[in-house]
């Protein structure tokens, strides 16, 4: 007998074991027959699963924990079993922007202080000259690419929340916003930086590895009333994806797997750019420059797939740090609990003595992050540089 | 807003014909301050300029997630804001998202106030996604018509057989392979083209 699951997704290509999963016949083969149901926000995903109509999500990684917390929306408490990616964020800036960082710069742009300061500076001239402040994209207010940008420039001494305006746009707006000169800049996943490129209206500044080398971005979420009644089911669809993300890590299978993301029902774009991404060989300059990054997106390598309490935890600190919510020890306990390497560890048949090695956010800058030793953090933050 | 008097309410829709729906709908049911908005690239800076009590927004549409921002505490927005549902409400929720609206609430509205507004919205939405459905079918009513007097012509002029005779052997047909007559009449235009 199949189990049927309706699982949703947002058309990006850290969807890819999903995707793969279903495509290669995956998820068959441990008994379910899952459909896909693709979505055109991520407000859509959260509130379909968190009332039922989904029975798993591709889901930003800050969301199972807002929903679990009840931040910004009704509490539905929700369990993480397994990460979908680590990292593919980038940051993308104007022609002109860039233009304006690349003079300002005092020292390489690549790395990140460097561009967050000659920002700063941008910043600030502008706002002698009274212009406009500058405004960046982002996707959600709960989102890896919200903290994302907001420390990259906390660290440069900008102030995200009054020296520049942060807006949320969907995905597929980022690209056409810059173009039309609406915002100047965005984080996003791929591969709307890569299409920004493409199109000659943008140029990356940074991959997301740069701000943080081990970033969890995208990750299935389950509701925990289901995941106790279905723990046959869930253990299934894990194995899966673990081996969907495996199939699509193979260099000799990135052809497939771009082409079957590129399709109409799933992404939608170009397979070039796709495998581009999956290569981690972006083109970031309109010039054609082409940067590659081993780390730009993990699907499966270095232990990607397992969910990590350490990321929950970086993750609530981020809420907590741009005020989102109170700081409360309690909360960070039920966020750590949000991501469950207990139920991967079993879904992989391991019997809990398989101890995944602790790895580190490893962020450009601030202080190093203990979720044991949060309060600290928080002050040696607030001690260091932005205000926290 | 007083406690007696009409809330604002505004409608982000891209279907005008569907917005036309909800306002009229609205304005029947006595609220009569409705604002429409479908032009989606300054969604958020019309709505601060709005300032409503209540927008309803159709989940197809991506731009949802811009309004998320504003259940964040923002130097943009200085007074709290809400979602309505909370998790007693866990009921409407999923009738809203059954009918693919969506309403959130942007001051201290009472729930009791919003659910009439939700549920006018809900059947208001139903009814036109019915009247689409029926749109469509009636549209392909016609096609299969069209296509069926012109199979009908062909099989006169090939079989000399009179147009009553004609549509008596595309319906024996069509029962006999169990299909549609539109079907088999699709089929026959299909093989005449190919046989011309």
């Amino acid at each position: 007998m199949t189990t049927p699951l309706q699982i949703g997704f947002i058309p990006l290509i850290d969807a890819a074991a999903l995707i793969v999963a279903v495509e290669k016949g995956f998820t068959q083969a441990e008994g379910l027959d899952v459909q896909l149901v693709r979505e055109v926000s991520w407000s859509n995903v959260r509130d379909k699963l968190n009332i039922g109509l989904f029975d798993a999500a591709h889901i930003l990684a800050p969301v199972p924990i807002a929903s679990s917390l009840g931040l910004g929306h009704i509490k539905v408490p929700i369990v993480v079993p397994l990460t979908l990616n680590l990292n593919g964020n980038a940051i993308t800036v104007s022609p002109a922007l860039h233009a304006a960082i690349m003079a300002e710069i005092d020292g390489d742009p690549l790395d990140p202080m460097a561009t967050a300061q000659a920002l700063s500076r941008v910043v600030a001239t502008r706002r002698r000259n009274s212009g406009e402040p500058l405004t960046f994209g982002m996707t959600f207010p709960f989102s890896t690419h919200n903290y994302q940008l907001r420390f990259w420039m906390a660290a440069g001494g900008i102030d995200p929340d009054e020296d520049v305006r942060l807006v949320v746009l969907p995905p597929p707006f980022m690209v056409d916003s810059i173009a039309s000169g609406q915002i100047d800049g965005f984080c996003v996943g791929a591969p709307w930086n890569s299409i920004a490129v493409d199109r000659g209206v943008g140029q990356i500044l940074h991959f997301g590895s740069d701000i943080m080398e081990r970033a969890a971005e995208k990750v299935l979420a389950i509701r925990q009333p289901w995941a106790e009644k279905n723990p046959q089911a869930l253990a299934a669809l894990v194995r899966s994806l673990v081996r969907a993300a495996e199939f699509a890590e193979v260099p000799d299978n990135r052809n497939e797997v771009a082409r079957i993301l590129a399709r109409g029902e799933y992404i939608g774009v170009d397979a070039g750019v796709i495998l581009r991404t999956l290569e981690g060989r972006l083109k970031i300059s309109v010039d054609g420059t082409i940067r590659e990054g081993g780390h730009y997106m993990l699907l499966a390598r270095e232990d990607a797939s397992a969910p990590d309490p350490l990321q929950a935890a970086w993750l609530y600190a981020q809420m907590v740090r741009w005020r989102q919510t109170p700081m409360s020890l309690e909360a960070l306990k039920a966020a750590q609990a949000v991501f469950r390497p207990d139920l991967y560890e079993a879904a992989l048949g391991r019997d809990g003595t398989h101890q995944l090695a602790a790895k580190a956010i490893g962020a450009f800058a601030g202080p190093a992050f203990e979720p044991a030793n949060i309060e600290a953090y928080f002050a040696a933050l607030q001690a260091g540089y932005g205000k926290p | 807003m007083g406690a007696e008097s009409s809330p604002k309410i505004a409608i982000v829709d891209e279907s005008p014909i569907r917005a036309a729906i909800l306002e009229e709908g609205l304005r029947e049911a006595g609220f009569t301050d409705v604002v429409r908005i479908d032009e989606m690239k300054s969604l958020l800076s019309r709505i601060y300029a709005l300032d409503p009590d209540v927008i309803v927004i159709d989940l197809e549409n991506p731009s949802r997630d811009i309004l998320e921002q504003m259940f964040q505490v923002s130097r943009a927005v200085r007074r709290p804001i809400a979602m309505f549902v909370d998790q007693s409400d866990a009921a409407s929720i999923q009738a809203s998202v059954d009918a693919g609206v969506s309403a959130y609430i942007v001051d201290g509205l009472k729930k009791e106030r919003l659910k009439p507004i939700l549920d006018l919205c809900i059947s208001r939405f139903n009814a036109f996604a019915k009247l689409q459905d029926e749109l469509d079918r009636a549209k392909s009513a016609l096609e299969d018509r069209k296509v069926i007097e012109r199979a009908k012509g062909i099989l006169m002029k090939l079989k000399g057989l009179n147009e009553d005779e004609a549509y008596v052997l595309l319906r024996s047909t069509a029962m006999r392979e169990k299909k549609k007559i539109g079907e088999i009449a699709q089929s026959i235009l299909t093989a005449s083209e190919l046989l011309k």
